[in-house]
């Protein structure tokens, strides 16, 4: 107690959390099984995380692709290169926008019910009641929410870049009536398969792996009370966006 | 609440969605061909690049047909060395084309341009293109032109 | 005796001493539960009788002393052995605890499925034979949130003797019961103990009930077992705190209050401090 509330303990308050955090995340992983129950949970995950996140994730993704076709658009004629408008938008996307957008959504709209899910669980007994069940939560719970976390976010993010350009093509040529050929194939000649498109997909892995593990984490440390819970919700949309954030700036820094 | 089918479909249905969408994006939106190791390897000797890097384009007439793979500089003759690889579908180019360093607008990147020549012979894998034209210098023409006005008062 | 005793495990708690959010809730604690028989805790609200139960089953380790189940001690098991322990132990929790996004059936299924590779036909048939039992076959398919307190407490109580253990732990089993389910819950608890020899551990403050079905009887208050014997010896017992819980008095040795200052003191404190 006394040593969370004195001055150094509040400083070294955030690095034992990330601590906690690392060791759950240890803890998870070395009691990992895959089996046949575990492969099903997870796909009846990705459809709690991934396929109820679709909504939100297409509709973002479209709009984000037109006002960013807008702007860019509206930027580049007053250099005479609207042309590359197509090119812009698909650079912009596949290495930051679309990743990192898609993963502060899914941290809104799956982060927070995986958090106040775990976390009434645990207020419920209903982990409790596992353990005495000698199942280990661990295994049934957080597992297959994290694994399908991993494959949930780059699912999104593919999906979310594909409503983006499709919002681009709406703009750009039907709007302003830009040649659909050249729209394409400018994106084409500069657009790197690995060095654009792929890296950015391995940032969404890393983001969905990131995302997931915070909401789990903080589910199930949550205090076993409502405002404990509302806390924890609150909580991994905030860490997600800061630490999502972070990590994009690192990785980026390292694929350059 | 669904049945745990219905679910475990829905799931599956999504994956594909998202595989789906990432062939469309990978065939649609990048640039394979070229960097997919495909096409075949020419070299050329330019005695200034200027800007030029490695990805850059690689044009005839416009069109692009391949990039810049790599920049070296050669040892004896401490000219840069140029190597590009250029797409299999253009496997017709005259033996004795030329290459330049050109610049995409003031601002813009450098690329090299070829310029077909008229030989019946075709460039191959391992060729070396003779005539080079080297990168335009926008600051030295501007010194130049500088110092120049300046002589004259 | 000694055959009820290899049949069915003890469980002993030897001067046990736990803190929880800085409270001392045992303080010096010792407690046999005999083999076999049906044993029930009683004490006040507070007492620390859920803690006993946690103890015991490994969820709690205590700061001093032993926990033994027969002849294996729970408090320096490894989380292999607890897991090895608890598919031994029936627990019925003071809330329910089901899986609300599981139907009943799939609730008392899911210790079958994870411990045993029976075939799905016959899971069913012991589940809803389970659900017999409790008279709650006829809910199978509905969610536990589309059944009442009580309902879901009989389902519960299905869920933990679903794999018939050992060691059966009910907490507060009869809260929320209306008569008739409280008469069948208790008989169920009877009869659990009886085909089985089930050490059966029943925890509640339900004085009353406990000489219905309790072969022995363990009063708990201030952190100590102030009392043990059989319901009859207890409720002849001259013991002061025994009588006033067992009569239901709020004065006498067992405080009715949480602890704290005197209430004018505080009181007046507030007074002063507007
Ligand atoms: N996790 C905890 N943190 C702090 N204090 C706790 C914790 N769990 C229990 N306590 C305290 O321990 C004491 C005993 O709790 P316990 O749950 O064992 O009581 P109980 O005898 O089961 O009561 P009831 O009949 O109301 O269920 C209580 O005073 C409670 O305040
Ligand atoms: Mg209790």
């Amino acid at each position: 107690m006394s040593a969370t509330s004195s001055p150094p303990g509040r400083l070294l308050n955030p690095l034992r959390q990330l601590g906690r955090a690392g060791l759950f995340l240890l803890t998870a992983f070395s009691r990992m099984r895959l089996t046949r129950f575990q492969a099903a949970e997870t796909l009846r995950q990705i459809y709690f995380s991934g396929v109820r996140s679709l909504v939100i994730i297409v509709t973002g993704g479209f709009f984000v692709g037109l006002v960013l076709t807008l702007q860019t658009y509206d930027t580049l004629s007053r250099f005479g290169a609207a042309e590359a408008v197509s090119t812009v938008l698909a650079l912009s996307l596949f290495r930051e926008l679309g990743p990192v957008l898609t993963t502060l959504l899914f941290a809104g709209r799956a982060g927070t019910s995986i958090t106040a899910e775990i976390g009434l669980m645990r207020a419920t007994e209903q982990l409790d009641a596992l353990d005495l069940m000698a199942i280990d939560p661990m295994e049934r719970i957080v597992q297959p929410r994290l694994l399908a976390g991993i494959v949930a976010v780059p699912a999104l993010v593919l999906i979310f870049n594909v409503c983006a350009i499709l919002g681009g093509v709406v703009f750009a040529v039907f709007m302003m009536g830009s040649d659909p050929i050249t729209f394409w194939s400018n994106m084409q000649a500069t657009v790197e398969l690995w060095r654009d498109f792929g890296h950015g997909m391995l940032k969404a892995v890393a983001f969905g792996f990131l995302a997931s593990w915070l909401a789990v984490y903080f589910g199930w440390t949550a205090r076993p009370t409502s405002e404990g819970v509302a806390l924890a919700t609150t909580q991994t949309v905030i860490a997600t966006a800061i630490s999502v954030l972070i990590l994009d700036f690192v990785l980026s820094a390292f694929m350059l | 609440m669904k049945s745990s089918h219905q679910i475990e479909l829905t799931a599956g249905i999504f994956l594909l969605l998202a595989i789906g969408a990432l062939i469309f994006l990978a065939v649609q939106a990048t640039d394979r061909g070229v960097v997919a190791g495909g096409g075949y390897q020419v070299t050329a000797y330019f005695s200034n690049i200027g800007g030029l890097k490695p990805k850059a384009r690689v044009s005839m007439g416009g069109v692009s047909i391949g990039m810049v793979e790599s920049i070296s500089l050669d040892p004896d003759t401490l000219e840069a060395r140029v190597v590009m690889r250029i797409s299999d579908q253009y496997d017709d180019l005259p033996e004795d084309s030329s290459a330049s360093i050109f610049t995409a607008g003031i601002l813009g990147d450098q690329f090299i341009g070829l310029e077909p020549g008229g030989s019946p012979e075709p460039l191959r894998d391992g060729d070396r293109i003779l005539l080079t034209n080297s990168a335009l210098q926008l600051e030295q023409l501007i010194t130049r032109y500088m110092f120049d006005s300046e002589g004259d008062d | 005796m000694s055959e009820i005793l290899a049949s069915s495990p003890s469980i002993t708690l030897k001067n046990v001493s736990i803190s929880l959010g800085g409270r001392m809730v045992l303080d010096d604690f010792s407690l046999e539960i005999p083999a076999g028989q049906v044993t029930a805790v009683l004490g006040p609200s507070g007492a620390g009788k859920t803690t006993v139960m946690r103890l015991i089953t490994g969820q709690l380790k205590p700061d001093s002393g032993e926990v033994w189940i027969d002849s294996e001690r729970v408090d320096q098991m490894s989380a292999r052995q607890l897991n090895r322990l608890r598919r031994n132990l029936g627990v019925l929790l003071q809330n329910g605890a089901l899986f609300t996004d599981l139907t009943c059936f799939d609730n008392v299924a899911l210790p079958i499925r994870e411990h045993t590779a029976l075939p799905e036909p016959l899971i069913r048939r012991l589940v809803l034979l389970k659900l017999q039992t409790v008279g709650l076959r006829g809910a199978a398919d509905l969610y536990p949130r589309e059944l009442s307190g009580g309902m879901n407490r009989r389902i519960a109580m299905a869920r933990a003797m679903a794999l018939d253990p050992a060691i059966m732990f009910y907490d507060e089993p009869f809260a929320g019961l209306d008569p008739i389910s409280l008469g069948v819950a208790r008989r169920l608890i009877r009869d659990i103990n009886q085909a089985l020899r089930t050490t059966s551990v029943v925890i509640t403050h339900d004085v009353g009930e406990v000489a219905h079905f309790a072969d022995y009887c363990c009063i708990i208050s201030d952190g100590r077992a102030v009392a043990e014997g059989t319901p009859d010896s207890l409720s002849d017992s001259s013991n002061e705190l025994v009588r006033q819980f067992v009569n239901g008095l709020p004065d006498g040795p067992v405080a009715f209050h949480y602890p704290a200052r005197e209430l004018a003191d505080e009181l007046l404190e507030q007074d002063l401090s507007r």
